[in-house]
């Protein structure tokens, strides 16, 4: 089966800006992403989730390189300074390539 | 024992001291959730039942000036913050908003507690309580952005109005309104007669998440701590003098000065993280459940009844 790299860009954050952000990605060219509730540790001290506001979610988009880079800096620039958040990015292999 | 004592307090006690001792106690989120609809809808539709009794214009003047009056809570905790606590703007205008706010679980528990020592209350409060929970957060937020242009008002409009305990209130106060109290049964026995349990399980939860979070109080500092306690003073002061004014009843007037007094930590920090991003939450969050909000539960509602005792049969 033939498989195409793209690019997994993973962000873990505050679910107070989910709507926000979510607005900003697909302004910025994501196809579509995948958010699950996540709970963890940081520098930020403990999110346990419990309750809303210190609950965290975790945005997965499969996008193109381009697409990667320019999310990373626009998130970098307009949210890391105030508010929790960790991006990284790796490659992963897909099946439709079209799709992302 | 203490015949005043409002045993519900007891299971935000059990959490707090569960939470203390790192007990593996632990309220699962969705419950959390579950909880928080059925006691918005629930102290909703009572208020709904109750105000279908009163003529809806009697009702402008005095909701006029309780907003009115109640405005003037982060207007007198900004400056306050700014400059005797020496706080970033930022903070100073959050702390403010989530102050002039209200809390919800607080404004139960009075109720709960006056409606166990049979004081009668007016049962348009409900009316005050969704009211007074926005007003405030506006406020803080143009306290906190002074000057700035690019302030996210949409999203921070949105959240604010259209934010699940607007919704859940209002709406259940608009069915509650329509039904009527012969035709809310047998929706009662749901959400009145269950309603008291269910608000001992809420502050089981509350319980356990201020201990979780009283490392952070830590950090606030002394000034914070104080603010947290004297804040509420002012403003149950000024609830005070208010219902007072207004010939609300004894109960009346503890509501409202309870409704002043606390501090909202459910609909505020939801809307300042994305008003004042640069706020600290830990801050605000902190002050306002971690101290605020045992503190009105504990001492302050008892507090506010006895001197609205004191206060009503003085004449206007």
């Amino acid at each position: 089966m033939e498989m195409t790299t793209r690019k997994l860009l993973t962000i873990v954050t505050e679910a107070a800006i989910e709507d926000t952000l979510v607005r900003e990605l697909e302004q910025l060219g994501a196809r579509g992403y995948t958010i699950t509730d996540a709970r963890g540790k940081g520098s930020g001290g403990e999110r346990d989730a419990t309750w809303g506001p210190h609950a965290n979610i975790r945005i997965e988009v499969l996008c193109d390189v381009d697409t990667a880079q320019s999310i990373c800096a626009a998130l970098r620039e307009r949210y890391s300074d105030n508010y929790a958040m960790v991006m990284y990015v790796g490659d992963v292999d897909v099946l439709r390539p079209l799709k992302f | 024992m203490i015949s005043s004592f409002e045993p519900v307090i007891l299971f935000f006690v059990l959490g707090a001291l569960a939470g203390f001792v790192r007990s593996d106690l632990k309220i699962p989120g969705v419950l959390y959730e579950s909880l928080s609809i059925f006691l918005l809808l629930a102290i909703g539709l009572k208020g709904g039942v109750e105000l279908a009794r009163y003529p809806l214009s009697d009702l402008a003047l005095p909701a006029l000036v309780v907003v009115a009056v109640g405005a003037l809570i982060p207007l007198i905790a900004y400056p306050v913050l700014l400059l005797v606590g020496r706080l970033p703007r930022a903070d100073a205008g959050s702390i403010a908003g989530h102050y002039g706010s209200v809390s919800v679980v607080t404004f139960a528990v009075g109720a709960t507690y006056l409606a166990r020592l049979g004081e009668t209350t007016e049962g348009f409060m409900v009316v005050f309580l969704v009211l007074l929970e926005f007003p405030a957060l506006v406020i803080g937020v143009l306290l906190a952005r002074r000057g700035e242009s690019n302030t996210p008002w949409k999203h921070v409009l949105h959240e604010v109005f259209v934010g699940k305990s607007i919704v859940l209130l209002l709406g259940g106060l608009v069915i509650g309104w329509m039904a009527g109290a012969g035709g809310i049964v047998p929706l009662d026995r749901l959400f009145f007669d269950l309603f008291k349990g269910v608000l001992a399980f809420f502050l089981l939860e509350m319980g356990l998440v201020v201990a979780r979070r009283f490392g952070e109080l830590r950090r606030a500092g002394i000034f914070l701590i104080a603010f947290a306690v004297f804040m509420p003073l002012v403003a149950a002061g000024l609830g005070l003098l208010t219902g007072w004014w207004l010939g609300l009843s004894v109960g009346g007037i503890t509501l409202l000065a309870t409704l002043y007094a606390s501090a909202s930590y459910i609909a505020a920090p939801a809307a300042m993280r994305i008003a004042v991003p640069q706020a600290n939450p830990a801050l605000s969050i902190g002050a306002a459940l971690g101290i605020t909000f045992p503190f009105n539960l504990i001492v302050g509602i008892p507090l506010y009844h006895r001197l609205a005792k004191s206060l009503h049969p003085l004449g206007v």
